[in-house]
């Protein structure tokens, strides 16, 4: 999948102004992993809506500046916030997001757990036994 | 007490998705909330001259980011209107990835609410701002910092609730 979306990428760069192979490397790396916020469910690489574009051009910007890929992503979640990253980042807020999956399997691994004593019973005696008691009833 | 642990959970679930379904995940919320509006230099639309965010300072404001490609703006052009003629509040449209003719003629067609009228053609004052669509609208306070930011089209309910009181307690 990254590799198509490099080389769209790529093919979308080639009619544009001729610019190093490197800086649009990054861009894909840093673009794959951040969202669109117009068509929230695309990545920053795929998106076509013009917002996307924009932000495409900034992050260029920003790495032609020379920032690096934490800095890159800073200026963007300053002023979009952490939705625009597609990994939330492990704080305070999100602590509920990322623990919340395990809390739940232990909960349920608590709540499912048979308690001792609730065993069904084993039944007593053999089965000659219950046949001599059939026959003790039936004569 | 046992037997009524599924009905709990039961409860406990609806109430959960009942809390759910009032959300709206498609709305960011802003982290420049409190933080001091990023400055912008901008050229007027609306009459010669430029415009600075500083230009404000001493008094609350609002800004509105609006287009003439935007419908949704449409909806909220009429309020907009009504809210320049009922509030002393400066309404400053920022007019988002336009063009200046249809700008000019989306507003001359409709009227023009706005105090003043800067042209973000472009959209890198947009990014600042953490415009992610239009309309959305921004009450900043006399010291400069954000107060407040609504996304989509102002509702009267939006301006009693969200706008109103805001203004009253920073004029």
């Amino acid at each position: 999948m990254k590799i198509w979306l490099t080389l769209l990428l790529c093919m979308h760069t080639a009619f544009a102004a001729p610019s190093d192979q490197a800086v649009e490397d990054r861009l894909a790396g840093l673009a794959t992993e951040l969202r669109c916020l117009v068509c929230q469910n695309e990545s920053l690489a795929s998106s076509r809506a013009p917002l996307a574009e924009d932000l495409r051009r900034e992050v260029r910007a920003q790495i032609r500046a020379g920032k690096s890929d934490q800095e890159v992503i800073h200026y963007l979640t300053d002023r979009y916030g952490d939705f625009v990253t597609y990994r939330p980042p492990f704080k305070g807020k999100t602590l509920l997001l990322w623990l919340g999956p395990l809390l739940l399997l232990t909960l349920g691994f608590f709540a499912l757990r048979r308690r001792p004593g609730t065993t069904p019973a084993q039944p007593q005696g053999s089965l000659a036994d219950l046949q001599r008691e059939f026959d003790k009833d039936a004569s | 007490m046992k037997r009524y642990w599924p009905l709990l959970a039961f409860a406990l679930l609806a109430v959960l998705l009942a809390v759910g379904l009032k959300l709206k995940p498609r709305e960011i919320p802003s982290p420049l909330i409190g933080k001091p509006i990023p400055a912008f230099d901008l050229e007027r639309l609306d009459a010669p001259g430029r415009m600075q965010s500083a230009n404000l300072k001493g008094r609350v404001w609002l800004l509105n980011v609006w287009a003439s490609w935007c419908n949704a703006c449409i909806a909220e052009h009429g309020l907009l209107l009504e809210l320049a003629k009922t509030h002393q509040t400066p309404l400053v449209g920022l007019n988002y990835k336009d063009d200046d003719p249809s700008a000019l003629a989306w507003l001359k067609q409709r009227g023009n609410p706005y105090t003043l009228v800067v042209a973000d053609r472009d959209g890198r004052t947009g990014i600042d701002l953490g415009v992610y669509g239009v309309p959305e609208t921004f009450v900043i306070g006399a010291d400069g910092r954000i107060l407040h930011k609504h996304i989509g089209p102002l509702t009267p309910e939006v301006i009693a609730t969200e706008i109103d009181p805001l203004l009253e307690k920073h004029p």
